[in-house]
């Protein structure tokens, strides 16, 4: 084809790298607007997604500090809780509602808006160009929409923390009759119409960065860059945007049956309810669908979480065990088993629903297969690092807590994958500690790794390393102090989703415990607010980054200027001549893959 | 320069065109997760069946016969006869158009016979899963107008036939789209 015949008509060029020498002549004059907002060029987008990701991972956060308090201290009251909360802790004391209230917007926050709008779709946005070699984005424009979808979603989600019956508070999860009759509670009235529009939003947002970054690594990669030559990164977010392409359209088609039974007076959800002692006419609903339309995403979300982390940890730990990754094919043929698994085993969070025990086996036996790529991908990194020789810079601290706690984690996912156990064990504090160290913590420990690591092409310059340790470690030992104790809560039989223990004299036993965990909760809290401070700080004060290549990595992204503009090279697209991985190779501390193979070298 | 990556992308499929194929998948997810949940309610005790009313097999005509000319719309394209490009686009967006009109009569139909969102059933299904559909659809014919609008402009000449195949994969999928949703009713009532 041609591409003169496209002349004028960027959206149908051929070849992106037409495209691109075309938008480098028109986008010289950048304006406040066009660069910081609105803006098309991935890099900035990546940084709009991770700074509001961190605005919500402190609300998300603060939200835990205050239910924990109420955990810790459930006959104590905090006058201060009223001048924040209002009549929502009237004389110090969270109230019901709002406590329910706190742990729903907790979990949807942090599930949703920080490990996955904020993970994803900084790292997809910010690695997925600079690694594969490309100018942009398939499409930066839908790139930019993703990003805006995600921010109305945002503030949409944030304005139902104020209006007059509360945020939602049904659970993250959203299960009917909660969700879907505004008489059930109040925060199922408006809180919920807010809650519903803003996840269609965050699902729309979803959907279109995940095409992108699909088309954009099928399409887009450099010459050269075969898919057996690209970072494990880039084979993480892709996997992890399968995921969100395939399993968010369902949860979608699950809320538009919702909005339906709250609005229009249909039953797909509602059956034989009574209020008071009035029947409603909803008749032959069924709750336990709206569980499987639910979980169908909601299992692949937890992987759409951990995947992305998957990736950084994996990059990251080679580059600074000075070795290349350990089984790059297993890595990516494990990540495709996952991604596989992932839509079969979504019934193991249903085991107590009344289903059929030899149904339940079936999805036994998928859930704990799950165990084998994820045992593998543990053994890589372990061998990876098996006489590397390791910089334990923060990026790598972090890397290596990741693989501490996806093993703890992973762990306990084996007992509540038996369906013989679950029924003990679910909705206790055993799956909150299962979860929380395994995907809530371990995520954000992936994040952390990559942001440590990216910081510097980033923002041209480094973070603080003192700071950085200090959150290193007290992160990753109070997360173990917080969530480890549940485990044994959990075994006793704590149930989750209670506001007060204290009239349960068999969870007495844990009161010293639970004052112990919420402690070390603020501490934790306090010292990630000590990130964010490195953070801000070290954006405009930071030590600058003088050369391209700090960390001595192989990958693309450091053969960019130290402050790359859009576009990312300045010249042309450098070409790629081996994988990723050469690192202590011949003698050299690492080749990069632009470097051609030399002919009495093995090529890759 | 340019050269060079045009002969190593040249086998590659064209971003756009690949990104619609995903999309499509996205949405073929969304109606597998409704029909799905269809099969999952009918087994419940107090299911309620519906006649669908013959309208649907008058759309299913008009969406079938549209689904005929986009393709001739895009052989118009591509032996650069622009009088009968527009003229079958204009019929396509027109068929198009009927469709919808025509699902909105089934629905009304449906409606005046009694099926309506109280107990549980089949119908609200189909008014949803049917409803949804016809978004989709609507959601074409707004980018065969864009198109349209495109084809008349006489600013710039275009031969890239990129946008145009776009548009009837895109068709062609809410067509057959549309066969398997009626299948599935058919089949399932
Ligand atoms: C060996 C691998 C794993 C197995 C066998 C496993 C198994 C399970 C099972 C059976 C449950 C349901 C427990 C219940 O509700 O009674 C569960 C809950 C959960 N798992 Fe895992 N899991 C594994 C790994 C993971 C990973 C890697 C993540 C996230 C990255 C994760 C996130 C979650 C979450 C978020 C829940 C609770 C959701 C809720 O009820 O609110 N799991 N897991
Ligand atoms: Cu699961």
């Amino acid at each position: 084809m041609s591409n003169e015949a496209t002349h004028g008509h960027p959206e149908v060029v051929t070849t992106h790298e037409a495209h691109h020498d075309e938008h480098h002549v028109h986008h010289h004059k950048e304006t406040f607007i066009t660069k910081y907002v609105f803006s098309q060029d991935h890099k900035m987008i990546a940084r709009q997604f991770l700074i509001t990701g961190m605005a919500w991972a402190i609300i998300g956060g603060l939200m835990s500090v205050l239910f924990r308090l109420q955990l810790g201290y459930p006959d104590q009251s905090f006058p201060f809780l009223e001048d924040i909360l209002g009549r929502w802790a009237k004389d110090g004391k969270i109230t019901a509602e709002s406590y329910y209230a706190l742990v729903t917007m907790h979990g949807t926050v942090l599930v949703f808006f920080v490990l996955t709008g904020g993970l994803s779709g900084t790292f997809a946005n910010f690695l997925i160009p600079l690694q594969i070699g490309a100018r942009d984005m398939a499409s930066p424009f839908l790139n930019m929409l993703s990003y805006w979808f995600f921010f109305i979603a945002s503030v949409i989600m944030f304005s139902s923390l104020f209006v007059q019956t509360g945020p939602f508070s049904g659970g993250w999860t959203a299960y009917p009759p909660l969700s879907a009759l505004g008489e059930a509670s109040p925060g199922s009235k408006v809180g919920m119409d807010l809650w519903i529009t803003s996840m269609a939003l965050f699902v729309v947002s979803s959907l279109l960065g995940g095409l992108n970054y699909i088309a954009t690594i099928l399409n887009m990669r450099t010459k050269g860059m075969s898919m057996t030559r690209m970072p494990l990164t880039i084979w993480a977010l892709f996997f992890t945007a399968v995921l969100g392409v395939l399993s968010f359209p369902v949860l979608l088609s699950g809320f538009i049956l919702l909005l339906f039974d709250r609005h229009a007076g249909t039953s797909f959800y509602l059956d034989s309810i009574y209020i008071g002692s009035a029947a409603l006419p909803n008749e032959g609903g069924s709750a336990i669908l709206y569980q499987h339309l639910f979980w169908f995403l909601g299992h692949p979300e937890v992987y759409i979480i951990i995947l992305p982390a998957m990736g950084i940890v994996s990059e990251v730990m080679s580059v600074n065990a000075r070795k290349p990754i350990f089984g790059y094919m297993a890595m990516v043929g494990s990540l495709f088993a996952i991604a596989i698994l992932a839509f079969l085993v979504w019934a193991h969070h249903m085991f107590v629903t009344g289903m059929n025990p030899f149904l339940g086996s079936v999805f036994v036996l998928l859930t704990l297969l799950i165990a084998i790529p994820s045992a593998i991908k543990v053994f890589n990194w372990l061998t990876t690092i098996w006489r590397g020789n390791i910089r334990f810079t923060p990026g790598m601290m972090f890397s290596l807590g990741f693989v501490s706690l996806f093993i703890s984690g992973g762990l306990t996912g084996i007992f509540l994958g038996n369906s013989a156990l679950d029924i003990a064990l679910h909705d206790t504090y055993f799956v909150i500690a299962h979860f929380h160290i395994v995907m809530g913590v371990a995520g954000f420990f992936g994040m952390f790794a990559g942001i440590y690591h990216w910081f510097p092409k980033m923002f041209g310059r480094f973070l603080n390393n003192t700071m950085a340790y200090i959150h290193f470690w007290v992160t990753l030992i109070g997360s173990y102090l917080i969530f480890w104790p549940m485990h044994y809560e959990g075994l006793a039989g704590m149930p989750r989703r209670y506001l007060d223990y204290t009239n349960w004299l068999s969870f007495n036993q844990f009161d010293g415990l639970n004052k112990f965990i919420s402690t070390v909760a603020m501490v934790v809290f306090a010292v990630q607010l000590m990130f964010i401070f490195n953070f801000f700080y070290s954006i405009f004060k930071g030590r600058r980054v003088t050369v391209k290549n700090p960390w001595g990595s192989s990958t693309l992204e450091w053969t960019t200027p130290i402050v790359a503009g859009h576009g990312n090279w300045p010249g042309e697209i450098p070409e790629v001549h081996r994988w990723a991985y050469d690192y202590s190779k011949d003698g050299r501390e690492y080749i990069s893959q632009t470097e051609p193979v030399t002919p009495d070298e093995k090529p890759h | 320069m340019i050269s060079a990556t045009v002969s190593t992308q040249r086998k590659k499929i064209h971003p756009h065109k690949f990104t619609l194929w995903v999309g499509l998948g996205s949405i073929v997810m969304m109606f597998a997760g409704l029909t799905s949940a269809y099969i999952v309610k009918e087994s419940q005790p107090e299911w309620t069946s519906v006649e669908l009313p013959k309208v649907f097999y008058y759309s299913t005509a008009a969406i079938i016969a549209s689904s005929i000319t986009i393709q001739m719309a895009l052989k118009a394209f591509k032996e650069r006869s622009m009088m009968n490009y527009r003229r079958f686009i204009t019929l396509t967006a027109l068929l198009g158009t009927v469709f919808i009109i025509l699902q909105l009569i089934g629905f009304s139909r449906m409606w005046g016979d009694g099926v309506d969102f109280k107990g549980s059933g089949a119908g609200q299904f189909l008014y949803i899963i049917f409803g949804l559909h016809v978004l989709h659809v609507l959601g074409g014919v707004v980018a065969l107008l864009v198109i349209f609008f495109k084809a008349f402009s006489k600013r710039v000449r275009n031969y890239n036939p990129v946008t145009i195949e776009l548009a009837s994969t895109y068709w062609h999928f809410v067509d057959l789209l549309w066969i398997y949703l009626l299948v599935f009713f058919i089949w399932t009532l």
